[in-house]
């Protein structure tokens, strides 16, 4: 029976309304409880802003494709890690790496941030074992992966023959088989195109053989997540990412989700998650005329409510960029001419990696820059706007704290905007130099746990302050009523809390982790009948054409680090 | 009654079969029959069996010979010298599962000592050309499913590969390739006429050593410069280059499998350099692809599990105690064994007496030398302390990577030796007593 006092914060909690108001957060066997007998551990976090911990929803930390990032890149250990003068051994394992960094950094260097949950963002469904692997040498954190299905041939078959139960089958399956917690969408249709180096840029674009278009693709599968009803939501990465004008093809992706209602007990309202959605709000019709099209998307998402995103906010560093998106990362080789990683990934997906940096001094890295604080900036409800880097895509995740600052801090922003080559071309393809707006505490509580929480279904667990809710605190050397006018303060603050608990334990002490305890790996455990046709297509699938076999597919509970398990019905 | 165990991965080749089947006796302790293997998955599975299997560690008397100790004996013998060395070495790992290799890796960061795998003797080159030039691959369902064109340069699965031509590339028809063997062109490129070479639509026999010429040649006519090739390059005449150029270019899906015919002749890592810029030239006009021949069955595995641990696949010194460092050359197994860096060395699922030069292994063992291996091989009758370890997919199950990094779960089919302990245990024990005596300031 342990018990820890957390007394005197300034509490920031958006589930339970919670503005800043000095009070004391009780925890004991870890979970949050209304009181706590006097025997119980003290901290004193008077002067100091207490959020419960950090929840990422979506970041390339776990698995396959990450691990060839760090495998190509010998580079980001030797010239970019922080080991030359900086973090010497805290924890039980030494921490390497930066755009990428190894499992044991990624633990550490969240704990050290105030997170205690990430949401990996595309399990490739064959490759599952794997990334399980990596979240037992992952330490502290809880973790989810979304395996990956806009590419996956069952997926095609059954939406483009109306068969919705049996594609819903197949999708609970499936998170079963590889311990997954929801439908991520990564380029529907383009992926599969570019195993024959094709790809599908609109969402009418038909995808070879399949005869099936991106926009059935997303609507099925929002269709079958509802049917379900799954903690999150359908997670899209949209058609077309990252190129100048795609912000029509955005706008299209998510008139997709206009007709449906959010249909779960979890208290989640969106029915779709468009990710990383800076990627997505381009304009201009090429590099020389592009410009931000934030204003026309954020318009767009603030008119409707069963949507809500995560900003990928490009922090102007060398990084990884990776993603499930192959033709993506082809074409982004193309203008780079960098190195380049594929792995196509039979029957379900594919994906890129290619290291990228962006440059201050490069007109259109400034621009992409603008346009995610933008995006968050123009946000009238923070709780469906998240804060992501799309680590390591845009930039690592140890910059949140300085996304942070940037948001809130108008000094902090035109500091940066100050130190680029082609600062007046950015100032004319965006609004950021006219924009004033400096969120506070509550809101970037909104966009770093409390809404990220509920978009994932998640926030009777996490995010949350609430009773019955893990004892997962984060408490910043912030005072809520005397700001630092200094924006580097505020990012100091965020990147190494005074102290980070998780499930009632300290982890993290003045910046230092001090211990390392259990953590879980979450996933949607669907109880339904078993669908004899589907049953039948898996094994046929399985004989003809995988390359392993069924029974050595979905991953052995032995290899499933500490499962918790979200379980639902489905009648 | 004996039992069917299906579903089983086979321990050899980098191909990682799971589809074998096993009949087990009893008792669980015997393999009585082995199905869908090659001959070589076979005799593993028997060895398995063997009544011959070590048991306990053996540990080398001053007479030279060796005495069965236990293995609370062998752990703090190994923790202790582990510890006292100044740059231990362990290496190997080609026959362990991934849980063993992350424990290893655990052992070594407490020890501050180099960690290598045999990726230093037969694919590092193509690391390093993946450092410089990435590496565009797929997973193997891929090439069964759309694959129209496949060439072998410097591999020859007939041989070392047994099962790779029939279940992944060659023979077998997938979804888009129903046609089989029937509808796909095979060009094998090897300066032997092997067996792979004989199922080939077109062997061409590179003068050995001139592999590099010959994929520039390649790079020029798909640059739309094969008018200017001379009329023979590397031993091949130019219009052949031009008509098996002209197969890739028109080529729905290819796949390039490469071995160390091209990791180990001149040139090294610039063949696989230049092998994946012919990909990516390629990948401009067509679709292509690239991968390695992973020769063991999770010699892949710990490439991966040390990524994820250090950010590096192979070479790796760990004696800065606060960060891993990598630099082949400096910091790989044969060139310090050469220099006679290496004071302790911990040989794991592999035989380096066996591989590697002569004059290293004479240096290497001046000084401590530990085999941990289920097996009697060279290494471990040259050892100091020999300590027998369970046989990864045969008396215990794991993770391991086939050679497109695909994890595959290996099954335990038969109980092993009774009181024989598996890599990752045994390794864990030993990390553990270092701590110990970390702790109590012995070390």
């Amino acid at each position: 029976m342990s018990e820890l006092l957390i007394k005197n914060g300034y509490i920031f909690d958006p589930i339970s309304g919670i503005k800043g108001d000095k009070a004391d957060i009780a925890i004991k066997d870890g979970k949050i409880v209304d009181k706590v007998s006097s025997k119980a551990q003290v901290i004193d976090a008077s002067g100091k802003t207490v959020m419960s911990g950090g929840v990422d929803i979506h970041t390339h930390v776990s698995g396959p494709k990450v691990n060839t990032g760090r495998m190509m890149r010998p580079e980001d250990k030797f010239f970019r890690g922080s080991y030359r003068g900086g973090i010497i051994k805290q924890g039980k394992r030494m921490e390497m790496g930066f755009s990428i960094p190894s499992t044991y950094k990624t633990g550490y260097a969240y704990a050290r941030m105030g997170y205690t949950f990430t949401n990996e963002a595309a399990m490739p469904p064959l490759l599952a074992p794997h990334v399980h692997e990596e979240f037992r040498d992952t330490p502290i954190l809880d973790q989810a992966a979304m395996p990956v299905f806009g590419n996956n041939w069952f997926c095609f078959e059954y939406i483009k023959n109306k068969e919705l139960e049996n594609n819903a089958a197949y999708v609970a399956w499936l998170l079963n088989a590889t311990k997954g917690i929801g439908i991520k969408v990564v380029n529907p249709g383009g992926t599969e195109a570019w195993a024959w180096g094709e790809n599908c840029t609109t969402i009418n674009d038909p995808v070879p053989y399949f005869d099936i278009t991106p926009a059935e693709i997303v609507k099925g599968l929002i269709e079958t997540n509802e049917y379900l009803g799954l903690p999150h939501s359908v997670h899209i990465h949209g058609n077309n990412l990252g190129n100048p004008g795609n912000y029509k093809d955005t706008l299209d992706t998510l008139r997709l989700a206009e007709s449906y209602k959010a249909k779960n007990k979890f208290g989640r309202e969106q029915v779709l998650h468009n990710t990383h959605i800076q990627f997505h709000s381009y304009k201009g019709t090429s590099w020389a005329d592009f410009e931000s099209g934030a204003k026309e998307i954020m318009d767009y998402v603030n008119a409707n409510k069963n949507i809500t995103c995560d900003i990928g906010q490009v922090t102007l560093d060398e990084t990884t960029t990776m993603t499930a998106d192959g033709p993506f990362e082809y074409h982004l080789n193309q203008l780079n001419h960098i190195k380049w990683a594929n792995v196509d990934v039979e029957l379900e997906t594919g994906s890129g990696v290619v290291p990228y940096i962006y440059d201050k001094n490069i007109k259109v890295c400034g621009i992409q820059w603008a346009i995610g604080l933008e995006l968050a900036l123009y946000a009238k409800d923070l709780m469906r706007v998240h804060i992501t880097t799309d680590h390591p895509n845009a930039g690592p995740f140890t910059r949140y704290p300085c996304v942070i600052k940037w948001l809130m801090s108008e000094k902090a922003r035109k500091a940066t905007l100050d130190t680029m080559k082609w600062k007046d071309k950015v100032i004319a393809a965006s609004n950021i130099a006219s924009m004033d707006r400096e969120l506070g505490l509550y809101e970037i509580a909104m966009m770093t746990r409390a809404g990220p929480a509920k978009a994932l279904g998640l926030a009777a667990i996490y995010g949350s302050l609430v009773k019955g809710a893990d004892g997962n605190v984060a408490i910043y050397n912030l005072d809520a009523n005397d700001l630092p006018s200094d924006p580097e303060l505020i990012e100091a603050a965020f990147q190494n809390t005074a102290y980070t608990i998780k499930e009632g334990v300290v982890v993290v002490k003045d910046g230092e982790i001090i211990a390392e305890p259990h953590k879980y790996t979450l996933w949607t455990k669907v109880n339904m009948p078993e669908n004899a046709q589907v049953m039948h297509d898996i094994k046929e699938k399985f004989t003809k054409n995988y390359t392993v076999n069924l029974e050595n597919y979905a991953v052995f509970d032995e290899h499933v680090h500490n499962p918790r398990a979200i379980e639902l019905d489905v009648a | 009654m004996p039992k069917v165990i299906e579903n089983v991965g086979c321990p050899y080749c980098g191909c990682s079969c799971d589809d074998v089947r096993i009949t087990v006796s009893d008792d669980g302790k015997d393999i009585l029959e082995v199905e869908n293997v090659c001959a070589i998955g076979t005799e593993i599975f028997k060895h398995g069996c063997s009544k011959d299997r070590i048991r306990l560690p053996r540990m080398r008397q001053p007479d030279g010979s060796m005495k069965d100790i236990s293995y609370e004996e062998a752990i703090d013998w190994t923790a202790r010298h582990l510890l006292k060395a100044k740059k231990p070495l362990m290496y190997g790992f080609g026959s362990t599962n991934c849980e063993g290799q992350a424990a290893a890796a655990r052992v070594m960061e407490i020890a501050g000592g180099m960690l290598d795998n045999c990726a230093t003797i037969c694919h590092g080159p193509s690391f390093l050309a993946i450092f410089d030039n990435g590496y565009p691959s797929c997973t193997l369902g891929e090439v069964k499913n759309r694959a129209d064109v496949i060439v072998y340069w410097g591999s020859n699965p007939a041989h070392a590969h047994p099962r790779h031509m029939s279940r992944y590339s060659i023979f077998p028809r997938g979804f888009f390739t129903g046609k089989g063997q029937k509808k796909r062109t095979v060009i094998v490129i090897d300066p032997r006429f092997t067996d792979t070479a004989n199922v080939a639509d077109y062997h061409l026999q590179v003068k050995q050593g001139h592999d590099y010429e010959l994929f520039n040649a390649f790079r020029m006519v798909i640059h739309g410069h094969g008018k200017d090739l001379p009329d023979e390059v590397a031993g091949i005449k130019k219009e052949t280059i031009l008509e098996v150029a002209e197969i890739m270019k028109n080529a729905r899906f290819g796949t390039t499998f490469f071995g160390m015919g091209l990791t180990h002749t001149d040139g090294r890592n610039h063949n696989i350099d230049i092998a994946i810029s012919l990909t990516r030239d390629l990948n401009k006009i067509s679709k292509w692809t690239i991968m390695a021949m992973r020769g063991h069955y999770n010699i892949a595995g710990p490439g991966v599990v040390w990524s994820w641990t250090f950010g590096f696949p192979y070479c790796l010194d760990l004696t800065k105690q606060n960060h891993a460092h990598m630099n082949p050359g400096e910091t790989s197994s044969v060139d310090m064994a050469m220099r006679d860096e290496v004071d302790m060395f911990i040989n794991i699922g592999t035989d380096a007496a066996a591989h590697f030069p002569i004059p290293a292994v004479k240096q290497l063992k001046k000084h401590p030398w530990v085999t941990i291996d289920p097996s009697i091989n060279m290494a471990s009758e040259i050892s100091d302390l020999h300590i027998p370890v369970c046989i990864c997919g045969v008396d215990v199950g794991g993770i391991v990577y086939r050679m497109d990094n695909v994890p595959i779960q290996f099954r335990k089919v038969i109980e092993p030796p009774e009181g024989v302990m598996d890599d990752e245990t045994l390794l864990n024990k030993i990390a553990d007593r270092m701590e110990e005596l970390k702790a109590k300031g012995e070390a």
